[in-house]
């Protein structure tokens, strides 16, 4: 009865997950009411699916999603790496073209997912940000928590490490239900 | 049993061979001498790697062990990103010295950062005999 029971449990989450899943692909050029919802209650910003991008950039920090800035921020900063937030990041001219394609491509400004979007909308006109944590959007986002949960705590440091708070940041999503703090805990507004 | 501990001894010797003698090292002093550089000189790289350098921005005072630490085997942190930065010996972090490109990559890199230069051929000879040895 039991096994009975687990197989049938086990069937329901396959075939659940399999209709979000198709769901979610269809979603990506529908962009109609229903799928964008579905595809909305899912992901916040489209993950990164760019190998190279992984090893040269997520090599050194968290792999920001590209989807978090618009063109202009991208191109700006791929064409200042060799002071990159201080350090310096150059590329060799393949590499660095393969990764301005990638970003640019998938920038938010050419994204219509919500965090995209709504980072998109609270630019001021001609705004460039070099940080994600410089939009409006995000410090919106942020503004309620202590300084002790994030800079002056050991096991974070600074805003640019999304993923030490949000446990799915990796996979695009930044749910606040998802978030943990180091030595502190879920957070929920 | 004993005929599996000898062998693994064996592959334990061959894998720290390899990593004494690493092909990428090798394809890469060859490059630097046809270059017109060399001999290279392990004790150079290591007097290199403590040696500082003075710059307008902060941090003013840079070296290579600034950020990696003047002992190959331990870990880093690089001084003004606070980048955690794993040991550079090969002997204890079996990735190091494998990939040229990789290598060439963070030459550029960090002689501009630390130095505000690019290295030259000699230089980055010496460093790869001191950091392999």
């Amino acid at each position: 009865m039991k096994t009975y029971r687990k197989l049938l449990t086990l069937a329901t989450v396959t075939a659940a997950s399999s209709l979000l899943f198709s769901a979610t692909v269809y979603g990506d050029d529908d962009g109609g009411w229903g799928m964008s919802w579905f595809k909305q209650s899912k992901l916040d910003v489209v993950p990164v699916n760019n190998q190279v991008y992984r090893d040269e950039c997520g090599s050194c920090h968290f792999a920001f999603q590209p989807g978090l800035l618009p063109e202009k921020s991208w191109r700006k900063m791929m064409s200042t790496l060799e002071d990159h937030f201080g350090d310096n990041a150059e590329l060799g001219a393949e590499t660095q073209k393969q990764l301005v394609d990638y970003l640019v491509a998938n920038s938010a400004d050419k994204s219509n997912y919500k965090r995209s979007t709504r980072i998109m909308g609270s630019l001021k006109q001609g705004e460039v940000p070099l940080r994600i944590s410089d939009t409006l959007y995000f410090k919106r986002k942020h503004d309620e928590i202590p300084l002790r949960y994030v800079k002056d705590n050991k096991d974070v440091g600074s805003y640019s490490k999304c993923e030490a708070c949000h446990t799915r940041a990796d996979a695009g999503s930044y749910n606040e239900h998802e978030v943990k703090i180091p030595g502190v805990g879920r957070w929920e507004d | 049993m004993k005929i599996f501990k000898t062998m693994l001894a064996a592959g334990v010797l061959l894998v720290t061979q390899s990593a004494s003698a690493s092909p990428a090292v090798d394809a890469l002093l060859k490059v630097y001498s046809d270059a017109g550089a060399g001999p290279f000189s392990a004790e150079a790289g290591e007097r290199m790697w403590t040696q500082k350098h003075n710059h307008n921005t902060s941090p003013a005072e840079r070296s290579c062990g600034g950020c990696h630490t003047s002992n190959l085997a331990d870990a880093g942190k690089h001084v003004k990103t606070s980048k955690l930065i794993e040991a550079m010996s090969p002997a204890v972090n079996t990735k190091r010295l494998t990939e040229t490109k990789k290598i060439e990559k963070w030459f550029m890199r960090n002689c501009k950062w630390t130095l505000g230069r690019e290295c030259t051929a000699q230089e980055k000879g010496d460093f790869l005999l001191y950091i392999q040895k």
